[in-house]
């Protein structure tokens, strides 16, 4: 190879400094076109396409501050507890790393359900959108699996019934459960190897599935760009004009910048006023305290099945409600091939009063299970 | 004929995939079930002395790798449950106000013969039997 070749990669050969030098060999030119061209609707609910991107930003968040957790924490019934109070109590702004981890789950969850039932309200989930819709499914399912699986880390009496109980719904599975409360607890009972197994599902698996389900969500909403509320294109059509536009750079991005900020607002706020509190060390050998109950997202789950009695009919109650819950999650779920006709016309009530019951019982149950 | 070819290379191709697949797919499925661990069989555990538990109080002990609730019903009346709740695997506690035993997970209440009175437990929790040998206490599995 002669001397010229090589110099030819130089920036300097190229005039064009370091941005030339990078674009010849990520062809950035293309990055930069997709993203001068991509356009966000606007209309009255355009504020529904921000929470995506929050729960996006509090998924990042999560990532940064479980990384500094772990530098401490330790995944033995022995250490786990005391590893946590050491982070709480030792290690400088270990308390607020601490809280912001698991205030910003909460927010994550929150944030998620929102978008959610936004996409399902704005009937966003429509062809060609039917993967992403499940992709996302399976995302809030995951963000749920982090959630359960992140609450045993602490080993406090809380989260020590909570995983026994959880891990016992699973047990309920009609023909694998026992398998899959045997694979869960990693043996016959919530104990160390619960602990060694929930903190690798917590820091290895989920987050290797999640990343993998999240490239492809946003490939898809990359794909097919964000969808306009079909009342929203049939009065642009009948007016004979476009659904208005705004530029995703810098109009939509700078917003939604906004949006991230006034969210780290609400997460510093209230991680520094209401933080993170550690319970009590667990004790297999105490008694479940009064008042105990899951986490919020699983509180209406949690008050149901404290209400079905033990038998229904020929059947036992909790499996009852297992079933229940699965068939409920699977008509969500398939939300986007029912929604449609045959004919391509759209169930808007049917898509709707399924979201607004959907979010009444979840809010109500919520709320009795909290209160009573 | 060379369609046949293709076709029998593909299916070779096909089957051979699948093969190594299985083969690093049932090593690893059986990883993660954990062994079944021969839990020491326990008959008989020791429960602490008459004296450190008044009458319409109750305890947990261990009896094994299990949690029992042993109560004091009276001043010579003794019982003993697994404390293990049978709805989802809560530790149940004693209410003394009550005289029952109250599973705080899901507010299931079981009589003292370890009877469901309310809520959802599906069976009554497993009776053991209480024995006092001079001033200590001994719970045991029923023959």
């Amino acid at each position: 190879m002669s001397e010229h070749d090589v110099s030819s990669g130089s920036p300097a050969a190229n005039g064009g400094g370091i941005a030339a030098w990078l674009n010849e060999r990520l062809g950035l030119d293309s990055v930069r076109e997709f993203i001068a061209h991509k356009t966000v609707p606007v209309h009255s609910g355009t504020v529904w396409y921000y929470f995506g991107g929050i729960t996006l930003f509090l998924f990042v968040i999560q990532v940064l501050t479980g990384i500094l957790l772990l530098l401490y924490y330790r995944p033995t019934p022995n250490e786990a507890y005391e590893s946590v109070q050491f982070i709480m109590t030792k290690v400088q702004f270990g308390w607020l790393v601490r809280s912001v981890h698991s205030w910003s789950a909460n927010l994550m969850i929150f944030f998620a359900f929102v978008h959610m039932f936004s996409v399902a309200f704005l009937h966003a989930y429509r062809r060609p959108r039917e993967v992403t819709w499940l992709s996302g499914i399976v995302l809030l399912g995951l963000a749920l699996g982090f959630g359960f699986s992140g609450y045993l880390l602490p080993w406090n009496t809380i989260s020590y019934f909570a995983t026994k109980v959880g891990t016992d719904v699973a047990a309920g599975v009609p023909w694998i459960g026992e398998h899959l409360a045997r694979f869960l607890r990693g043996g016959d009972d919530v104990g160390g190897a619960a602990l060694t197994r929930f903190f690798g599902f917590h820091v290895a698996v989920l987050p290797g599935i999640t990343t993998l389900c999240l490239l492809l969500h946003l490939t898809l909403v990359q794909r097919f760009g964000i969808s306009s509320p079909p009342q929203v294109e049939k009065a642009c059509r009948e007016r004979g004009v476009p659904v208005p536009q705004m530029p995703f750079f810098p109009n939509f991005f700078l917003r939604e910048l906004m949006a991230w900020y006034a969210a780290l607002g609400i997460l510093g706020a209230l991680a520094a006023l209401f933080p993170w509190e550690l319970g009590e060390k667990a004790d297999p050998f105490a008694s479940a305290p009064a008042g105990i109950r899951p986490e919020w997202y699983f509180l209406a789950p949690f008050y149901t099945l404290k209400l079905i009695p033990s038998h229904v009919w020929i059947f036992d109650g909790e499996l009852v409600g297992v079933a229940g819950f699965a068939l409920l999650a699977l008509w969500w779920t398939s939300l986007p091939f029912w929604a449609v006709k045959a004919g391509g016309t759209l169930r808007t009530r049917l898509v709707t009063g399924t979201g607004v019951g959907l979010i009444a019982y979840l809010s109500v149950f919520s709320l009795l299970g909290y209160w009573r | 004929m060379a369609f046949e070819r293709r076709n029998l290379i593909r299916w070779m191709l096909g089957g051979g995939f699948t093969a190594s697949l299985i083969s690093f797919l049932y090593p690893v499925l059986r990883f993660i079930m954990p062994p079944a661990t021969a839990e020491a069989s326990v008959n008989e555990a020791p429960a602490g002395k008459v004296q450190d538990l008044k009458p319409n109080t109750a305890k947990i002990i261990r009896f094994g790798t299990r949690p029992v609730l042993l109560i004091r019903v009276g001043e010579t009346e003794w019982k003993a449950f697994s404390a293990v709740c049978t709805h989802l695997n809560c530790t149940v506690q004693y209410q003394e106000a009550r005289h029952q035993i109250w599973c705080a997970c899901h507010n299931g209440f079981y009589d003292l013969n370890g009877k469901v009175v309310a809520g959802p437990p599906p069976n009554p929790l497993e009776e053991l039997t209480v024995r006092v040998r001079g001033e200590e206490l001994v719970v045991s599995r029923h023959v």
